[in-house]
């Protein structure tokens, strides 16, 4: 008898442990993040890209990232994807004849390939040790070596491929595009957006540089318009040259003072989606393309980011270590009944 | 510890082909692990920025500790289904278990490509809760104290600590209590990993219900595990084996595989993934093939008869062992896609030298189980056995 009640009695502690497993996702949910609202990112457009990489160039310089090759003479950087010492790159998609620039059929594009900024990063999600870390202001996704321990478990869960291990060192570290947050001290802003000829690569905040793309998709395609390039300035933001103060290169904003590049150019024929508006829960690079995005290589995504499916089951199964600690107290109980030490196993007689 | 039947050394010399064997394989494994720490992980692994874990993540740790699982599955049968007849069984499940878990955490090592911090992982301030990994990482490191603690009694027996014994006895039902849940809780969370990396896992193993697939798999796969190794020992050790015990634990063991199963094709059908099983895709494939090794333990040990056949519950519990490799095999390496669909020329096979740290892993296992199982009292005493 005692057996087979306790029998019973261990099938509800099971059941209460297979219950915590599979309790409702609204118990803890935990929405997709959304972009920090003064949050930094980039502006991509494809239509404007010539293809030239002066971003892939200047990207390795700030970063001091050595050269990769791929071709046999070595005479300059080729890299063919993103690596562990390669942040930023521009891809190409190419069909047919390749005639026609921003076609899908005989025609080619360009695509450019760095970290996305997610608003809600699988990466940080995932990393055990908190080196990936989102920075609640700027919203850059930023990279501590000192605290990684080369788990990759960040490059395994991106969707975009973006965090890469250097694994021709014993002591590699991840690499990946920190948006040159180490050069905004001084005042600068991405390298790669610095130096882009066309304003293809464009920096900002991200609100101000998805009402930018949203104007361009509101423009009929051949008509000309003005392009800024470098840095997207605010709406209110004025120009001012030699510094606000006359004294400083530094403006309040913390950028350094440049003169309007802006020029006018033709408005490309877009399909009419932002990407990175809503994808994965949106990230702060945006981009515009005239060709499917997924044929340029950008992952077709859902709304809802990883990182907050991951996290409700988490903080469902173990949010305060309710759960763990009640089932513990079910099966101590269960336990302390059933775990008979030696000396008296010897006199009583059980089963 | 039951005192029908009281466990004893196996005996015997320590020095032989297999033990030699054993040693070769774990040269080889440290000859290979001395180039990787000199020289990085790109030396010797063919790891690469598509696939960033390789087989001494899936096979060493994840594989690994689900094939650890027997000392959980057995303890939980004794001490919470109060089972007390399958007592002679803990013991040397436990054992596997302790080797099995205390080796996933020194592989852990050799993959991690900044080792040397590795540390902050329990480090509050380093320590992240949101993190998948995290919670797995504390809940073994916890796991593999508590199963030394729970095997102590063994090294107190031999030694004659009979005071120290008694006062650990007091309190081991806290500690088998323990024992069963943390593995509940990583067993799970090792499938709960697969969740954040999205839709670049296939949705034939992408599924929020994936904690629970992967737990009542590692308890069957523990029942598996016991089945094989309960037949290895007793052919190695030339010992009768415990058919008496394996039969009605088989029974239990296609149980819990029955509910897998319904979990596994309801949760399928009900998400509307199981198109995918259809395709004519590798996938697919690898899909069936994990099917049908969950499926043929009905088919091997179904009928009594079946269960009363030695052999047969040894294939059973190989069959299981390989779908639960399967399972996580598919998930992480076969079913996972870095590009999503966009072609960056990714892919991963194990390199020779990958496998040789795999097999040295392995070796030093089996090592330990010989030489603890025969200067342990760890297998139950066998009037008569040579």
């Amino acid at each position: 008898m005692t057996s087979r009640r306790n029998f019973l009695k261990g099938c509800l502690a099971g059941g209460a442990a297979a219950a915590s497993v599979v309790l409702p996702e609204t118990a803890c949910a935990r929405d997709t993040l959304q972009r920090p609202p003064e949050g930094l990112g980039l502006l991509y457009d494809a239509t404007l890209c010539v293809g030239c990489q002066a971003c892939v160039a200047a990207c390795k310089q700030v970063n001091e990232n050595p050269a990769e090759f791929s071709a046999v003479d070595k005479l300059w950087d080729t890299p063919l994807d993103t690596t562990g010492h390669t942040f930023n790159l521009i891809k190409m998609y190419r069909h047919g004849t390749m005639e026609t620039k921003d076609a899908e059929q005989n025609g080619f594009s360009f695509m450019k390939t760095s970290c996305m900024h997610c608003a809600d990063p699988s990466c940080v999600s995932a990393c055990p040790v908190s080196a990936m870390t989102k920075d609640p202001v700027t919203g850059v996704v930023g990279y501590d070596p000192d605290a990684c321990i080369g788990c990759r478990y960040c490059v395994a869960a991106c969707p975009f491929g973006i965090p890469k291990y250097q694994y021709d060192s014993p002591t590699g570290k991840i690499g990946k595009c920190e948006l040159c947050r180490h050069r905004h001290k001084d005042g600068h802003y991405s390298a790669c957006a610095e130096v882009c000829p066309t304003g293809a690569t464009l920096f900002g905040r991200t609100e101000d540089l998805l009402a930018e793309a949203k104007r361009r998709l509101a423009l009929k395609p051949g008509e000309w318009t003005t392009i800024p390039r470098g840095r997207l300035r605010h709406a209110q933001e004025k120009v001012l040259a030699g510094g606000e103060d006359g004294k400083g290169q530094k403006h309040r904003h913390g950028w350094r003072d440049e003169p309007d590049q802006s020029y006018q150019a033709q408005v490309g024929n877009y399909l009419q989606h932002v990407y990175g508006e809503t994808e994965y829960g949106g990230t702060q690079v945006l981009k515009l393309s005239a060709v499917n995005f997924q044929k340029a290589g950008m992952p077709d995504l859902p709304p809802k980011s990883s990182a907050a499916t991951s996290e409700t089951i988490q903080h469902t199964l173990y949010g305060g270590l309710i759960m763990p600690l009640a089932v513990l107290a079910g099966l101590t109980w269960v336990a302390k009944r059933n775990v008979v030490p030696e000396d008296q196993e010897k006199k009583g007689d059980q089963s | 510890m039951s005192a029908h039947h009281p466990a004893a050394p196996v005996g015997g010399k320590l020095f032989n082909t297999a033990t030699l064997i054993c040693g070769v394989l774990i040269a080889a494994m440290i000859a290979v692990l001395f180039v990787r720490f000199i020289f990085g992980l790109g030396a010797v692994t063919n790891l690469n920025d598509g696939y960033p874990w390789g087989i001494w993540v899936i096979f060493d740790v994840i594989i690994g500790s689900a094939f650890a699982c027997g000392g959980f599955s057995v303890a939980m049968l004794v001490y919470i289904f109060n089972r007390g007849h399958y007592h002679p069984l803990v013991r040397p499940a436990l054992l596997a278990s302790l080797f099995g878990y205390t080796l996933a955490g020194v592989g852990v090592l050799f993959d991690l490509g900044r080792w040397w911090n590795f540390w902050h992982i329990l480090w509050p301030g380093y320590a992240n809760p949101n993190s998948v990994m995290f919670e797995v990482a504390v809940c073994i490191s916890a796991y593999i104290t508590v199963m030394w603690i729970e095997f102590s009694p063994v090294f107190m027996e031999q030694w004659g600590l009979k005071v120290q014994k008694q006062k650990l006895e007091k309190v081991l039902f806290f500690f088998i209590a323990l024992g069963t849940l943390l593995p509940m809780m990583h067993q799970s969370s090792l499938g709960t990993m697969l969740v954040v990396m999205g839709p670049q896992v296939n949705p034939l193993w992408q599924t929020p219900i994936v904690p629970l697939l992967y737990l009542l798999s590692a308890i069957t796969i523990g029942y598996g595990i016991v089945l094989f190794e309960s037949c290895v020992a007793a052919s190695a050790y030339r010992r009768e084996i415990e058919m008496h015990l394996l039969q009605p634990m088989a029974k239990i063991m296609l149980g819990v595989l029955a509910a897998f199963l319904a979990v596994r094709f309801g949760d399928l059908v009900v998400r509307g993934a199981l198109g995918h099983a259809l395709k004519p895709s590798l996938e697919a494939f690898f899909f069936w093939l994990e099917m049908a090794c969950f499926i043929a333990p009905f088919a091997i040990v179904g009928t009594p008869a079946g269960r009363r056949n030695p052999a047969r519950l040894f294939v059973a519990g190989v069959a299981i062992m390989f779908g639960g490799v399967l399972l996580r095999v598919n998930g992480f390496l076969i079913g996972y896609d870095t590009g999503l669909g966009v072609d960056h020329g990714w892919n991963y096979f194990p390199s020779v030298a990958e496998m040789l740290v795999t097999l040295g892993m392995f070796a030093l296992e089996v090592l330990g189980y010989i030489i603890i199982t025969r200067r342990f009292p760890v297998l139950p005493r066998v009037e008569a056995a040579h």
